[in-house]
């Protein structure tokens, strides 16, 4: 052996050495070769990995066997980084072959690919801005055709139930107006008293600094009754009814129950789609009311226990502050909003590709897109009612 | 007087637009009353072109005739043929008499009473009398194939596309499932296509059959069962080979 080729030693305990929990083996650098030694497998694996490394990374070109002669036992996981190392050293130019294996482990030398011609590593393309920008604007294209497809489907669904009102699946309307409305009237109630309580609370101490704490049921009233409330709902639904029809319909369409509708002559979009779709348009509404009158009570109490105000006053006050239009534009944003959870829902469980993960995206991304959409809606409608003066 | 096609399939290609064709020129014909399988493995396209052949994709190239009416058109007329998709397919939150019952409610004005007995004769031919009010989660991976079978059946079909009905059973309940097709086709003179690799099932029900082959990317032999694992073909006998479980 040559005085610059020492054998150098791995850091893998000796073979021979004691075996208990960790399994011995040994790497050491030999002439043009690396000697492996004992047992390989996957409790010694990722010392076996380091050690390989750190005894190749200075080897010279052009060879650097890997020679099993000493080695008692090697499993899958260790044979497949031995034939891994083979490929990332002929990528650098230096041959390898895996010799000197016995008769008894050939067959998983030779099961790995371990006595082919090692596949060379590929280096990994980098994605520049440019493309990573080309690939984002191609998929906000699909999903927009997606969108747009979905729209159609819509449309031509509601066409052909205006034609024909009975061909649409009214039935199923009860009982998802029930679970999207009835089932989420606690947590709304909770919630929209809990938003009207704390805007009473916060305006009342600024309307105290100008004498004109009565005002606190105008403040809350207006606020509750044409934003708070519809928000605060629309919020809940989407959380609750739109995940929810994503997943349900998401999981149909991976388990082919969408197809086997369609070859059973049903049109899944109207079979599916719209039922949701008038579900939610009469549950945002009656929501949003009672969301508006337990906000208003909050205010109210508020009123009583902080300002003095009695009840009697304050809905004095708040007859003199709200008007029907104004529960009136609440209600219009609250049925608006149900649509638009309802579309999105059943869009994102139509579009939903690749099995259970799949059916977790569309579900993260129904909740996302619904509050986005919810709040610029809101913003046009606010806009809107008021150049309507209303 | 040869027996009339059912199903004519003419230099169809099928596969997702934007890559590689899975099945190209693909040719063959169906006879009324034959069982006509499907076969190939994993990743050769059988599914695929099941799929166009019951209009849930539209082929890449070529012309289809289904029962004499051109290409599917689904939610246009009374479907004429059934399909069984490979997990069942069925509502999980209706019960395996209302999944059954579905298309008789789409496509007729019976009353419920009579819908309920249209049903239970369908269940009753799969052996399933006892499960109509059992909701699919509560059956046995079998049974929910059973179920699919009598609502694919609900229609009265003329064809019967079968999506490889053996997937996921155990040998004994596979079996059980063949000689139920074997004697439905029998008793109500049904054809069924039947996309399958279980050899058993080729050999017991299959009359004739079609391989398609990844590599050709194209059906590469069609006849019967026994004529095809005779072939001196290599990418035939290779299936049969690897199906049989040999290397």
């Amino acid at each position: 052996m040559a005085a610059s080729d020492q054998p150098r030693r791995g850091s893998g305990p000796e073979p021979g050495s004691s075996r208990g929990a960790r399994a011995a083996f040994s790497v050491e650098r030999g002439d043009g070769r690396l000697l492996l030694g004992g047992d390989l497998g996957l409790p010694v694996a990722a010392r076996l990995w380091r050690d390989l490394h750190t005894l190749s990374r200075a080897a010279p070109p052009p060879r650097l066997d890997l020679d099993l002669g000493g080695v008692a036992a090697v499993d899958g996981a260790a044979m497949a980084l031995l034939v891994e190392l083979r490929a990332e050293l002929a990528t650098r130019g230096i041959e390898c072959e895996i010799v000197g294996a016995s008769r008894r482990l050939e067959p998983l030398v030779h099961l790995y690919g371990g006595h082919a011609p090692p596949r060379l590593r590929a280096t990994p393309a980098r994605t520049g801005w440019l493309e990573r920008l080309g690939r984002a604007t191609v998929d906000a294209g699909r999903g927009l055709e997606l969108a747009v497809a979905f729209v159609g489907a819509i449309v031509a669904a509601l066409g052909g139930v205006l034609r024909r009102p009975a061909s649409g699946n009214w039935r199923a309307v009860p009982s998802l107006a029930e679970r999207a409305g009835i089932d989420g009237v606690p947590i709304v109630l909770l919630l929209d008293f809990l938003v009207g309580f704390v805007m009473g609370y916060q305006s009342a101490d600024q309307l105290a600094l100008y004498g004109a704490h009565a005002f606190v049921a105008d403040v809350v009233g207006i606020s509750v009754v044409r934003e708070l409330s519809p928000l605060m709902t629309a919020i809940v639904v989407s959380g609750r009814s739109g995940a929810a029809f994503a997943a349900e319909i998401g999981t149909m369409r991976v388990s082919e129950e969408i197809d086997a509708l369609r070859t059973m002559g049903f049109c899944p979009v109207r079979y599916l789609v719209l039922p949701r779709v008038a579900a939610l348009a009469l549950v945002g509404p009656v929501l949003t009311l009672l969301g508006d009158i337990v906000g208003v009570a909050g205010g109210a109490l508020v009123g009583v226990i902080k300002l003095d105000i009695g009840p009697t006053a304050y809905l004095a006050e708040l007859r003199t502050a709200i008007f029907p239009a104004d529960v009136a534009t609440g209600l219009v944003k609250g049925a608006a909003f149900g649509v638009a959870i309802a579309l999105i829902g059943c869009h994102h469980g139509f579009a939903t590709t690749g099995g259970a993960a799949g059916v977790g995206r569309r579900t993260t991304a129904t909740v996302v897109t619904c509050l986005f959409t919810i709040v610029v809606l809101d913003t046009l409608f606010t806009v809107f009612f008021r150049m309507l003066g209303l | 007087m040869s027996t009339p096609c059912v199903l004519t399939v003419e230099d169809l290609s099928v596969g997702w637009r934007g890559e590689p064709p899975l099945v190209e020129h693909a040719c063959f014909e169906v006879k009324r009353g034959e069982v006509f399988g499907l076969l190939g493995g994993s990743g050769s396209g059988k599914s695929t072109l099941l799929r166009c052949l019951v209009g849930l994709e539209e082929p890449l190239a070529g012309r289809l005739d289904v029962l004499g009416a051109g290409p599917p058109r689904l939610d246009a007329t009374r479907p004429r043929y059934g399909v069984m998709f490979q997990a069942g397919a069925l509502f999980g939150s209706l019960t395996v008499g209302q999944n059954v019952a579905l298309p008789i409610q789409r496509w007729t004005d019976l009353p419920r009473a009579a819908v309920a007995t249209v049903v239970r004769s369908k269940l009753r031919l799969v052996g399933l009398e006892d499960a109509e009010h059992k909701l699919p989660a509560a059956l046995s991976g079998g049974m929910r194939k059973r179920a699919a079978i009598a609502r694919a059946l609900s229609l009265e079909p003329d064809l019967l596309f079968l999506d490889e009905p053996s997937s996921g059973l155990d040998p004994v309940t596979s079996a059980e499932l063949d000689v139920l097709i074997v004697t439905l086709q029998r008793a109500l003179g049904l054809t069924v296509v039947l996309v399958t690799h279980e050899l058993g099932s080729i050999f017991d029900i299959v009359d004739r059959c079609a391989l398609l082959d990844r590599q050709a990317r194209c059906v590469v032999a069609i006849g019967t069962p026994r004529a095809l694992a005779a072939s001196a073909d290599g990418r035939v006998s290779g299936f049969f080979r690897r199906a049989s479980g040999g290397a």
